[in-house]
């Protein structure tokens, strides 16, 4: 079943001196419990496209298609924790916006912390946990809203390189646990080879697909196990041609 | 003290207090060793404490001035006055910055009527405020809003305008209306600013309500300096002028230490 379908999506943006075509005759699908991949050049409007599926901007021409009632979670860059709230009221943000903090979904806000090793933090103010659980914090938040479709928007880069390894196999253990379809946006080709079911390369702006690419390591279950795969480093050089060969 | 500390860290904690009381001791010096070489100079008559007044000399008048209940009276009034005005002052100008956050358009049109009123002096605004609101305590309160709410208004917006971006697109993300923004995330994230505020308006509302007492009035402290000066009473000047300090500095004191209740979690 597909959960997103984005048909022909363009996307202008106007300023006073020029207009920009950040987006151009964009199409893919993302199917349910799927784990996709955009990677693209950086500034080729990444961000953009994930603004566009959860309809905090609307599309210039074509047309973004969530599946029936399909509600989006979107996960940042960084984890915007509110620091004046604690652990528990953090990950209740998103159903106070929806009006929807009935004892059933504070059952699973919390049945989540607890899943997760938060439970005992739920008290906590944010600046008391470590960058990985602060993280993990603000993914919990984005499920406790129980959405079909998560948007993560590099939520790794802010992290350090050993965090990241790990906050990573982290993230991806409990999207998979939860059973969620995720798109991520990244410009870490080896994040995406290790995450992903599919990866969508895009062209430097306006961004369209250049190729699809599926690195068939699901029968690894470890995103960072996937990094030893025998043949990782050539689907990176391969990843990498998409990404710089154009150029030349 | 918990014993598990280690030595070097009992010491460095001893050093701390040692720096800390030290400061405390200097400034009380300081403010010792000024009121000695004052009184000193008085009695050796290097000063005319006519003009300069005296430590002594002061102490003397407020102590009458408490005995027949003459500093109560004026004290209250312009305290009252203040606290008026920082009140009216701080709520005023944080509702002006929430509708000029709320709705860009009336930001733009009204930017540049907030600098010209900030850049205004609003003391020359005091003979127009006294015809109209008339030379009781209702036209002191008025000065005292109006020199804290244009800065209100200019420090608590920034701070609207300064919230970070991206929180609001996850709050958008999740479907916030801008009410849900303002209260949920805007709100709560300038709780230092508006305590910041505060401590600005503590001063301002001051300024605002002796400022008025000084062009009409018929009690306060500001009217007593006034009339002080007029009957070349020093002393009284001067006795004022520290009853002043120590209310503005408990004022201070009081907010600072509600920022210290509130600001931790923020």
């Amino acid at each position: 079943m597909k959960v997103l379908e984005m048909k022909d999506v363009g996307k202008v943006f106007y300023t006073k001196t020029q207009e920009t075509q950040a987006v151009s005759h964009l199409s893919f699908d993302v199917n349910d419990g799927e784990f996709v991949s955009i990677i693209g050049p950086s500034g080729c409007g990444k961000t953009t496209v994930l603004s566009l599926v959860c309809k905090l901007l609307a599309p210039t021409s074509g047309q973004v298609v969530l599946n029936g009632n399909s509600r989006v979670g979107y996960m940042l860059q960084r984890d915007h924790l509110f620091e004046w709230r604690t652990i528990e009221k953090n990950v209740q943000l998103g159903l106070e916006i929806m009006h929807k903090l009935t004892p059933e979904n504070k059952e699973y806000a919390n049945g989540l912390l607890k899943k997760y090793g938060l439970w005992e933090f739920r008290k906590h103010y944010p600046s008391e946990l470590s960058g990985g659980m602060r993280q993990r914090t603000a993914l919990i938040r984005t499920l406790a809203t129980n959405p079909d479709l998560l948007l993560l928007d590099e939520p790794f880069s802010a992290l350090d390189f050993q965090t990241r390894l790990t906050v990573c196999d982290d993230v991806y253990d409990i999207i998979k646990k939860e059973k969620k379809t995720a798109l991520l946006v990244t410009h870490d080709i080896s994040e995406a080879i290790s995450l992903s079911d599919r990866i969508i390369v895009l062209s430097a702006r306006p961004a369209t697909v250049v190729a699809v690419h599926e690195p068939h390591l699901s029968d690894i279950p470890s995103p960072l196990k996937r990094r030893e795969s025998s043949d990782f480093a050539k689907q990176f050089e391969l990843l990498h041609g998409y990404l710089h060969g154009d150029k030349s | 003290m918990k014993n598990n500390f280690t030595r070097e860290h009992l010491l460095f904690l001893r050093r701390q207090r040692v720096r800390k009381t030290l400061i405390h001791v200097t400034q009380v010096g300081v403010l010792l060793l000024l009121l000695g070489v004052w009184e000193l100079a008085a009695l050796l008559g290097w000063i005319d404490s006519f003009i300069t007044s005296s430590p002594s000399r002061i102490w003397k008048t407020l102590v009458e001035l408490i005995a027949d209940g003459t500093l109560w009276k004026h004290l209250w009034v312009s305290t009252w006055e203040t606290l008026a005005g920082f009140a009216i002052g701080t709520g005023l100008g944080y509702a002006v910055a929430v509708v000029l956050w709320w709705n860009d358009f009336l930001k733009e049109v009204f930017e540049p009527y907030i600098v010209v009123l900030n850049s205004l002096p609003k003391i020359a605004l005091g003979p127009i405020i006294i015809i109209w609101a008339g030379t009781g305590k209702a036209s002191i309160v008025t000065m005292a809003v109006l020199i804290s709410v244009v800065i209100t208004t200019i420090t608590i917006l920034n701070g609207f305008l300064e919230t970070d971006k991206d929180k609001e697109l996850l709050l958008r993300s999740m479907g916030a209306n801008r009410l849900q923004i303002f209260v949920k995330l805007v709100a709560p994230a300038n709780v230092p600013t508006l305590l910041a505020t505060l401590k600005i308006n503590v001063g301002m509302a001051w300024i605002g309500s002796i400022m008025g007492e000084y062009l009409a009035s018929k009690e306060g402290l500001g009217y007593l300096i006034v009339y002080g000066k007029q009957v070349f009473r020093l002393d009284l000047v001067m006795t004022c002028t520290v009853v002043l300090c120590a209310l503005a500095g408990l004022m201070y004191a009081l907010v600072s230490l509600l920022e210290k209740a509130v600001v931790k979690k923020y």
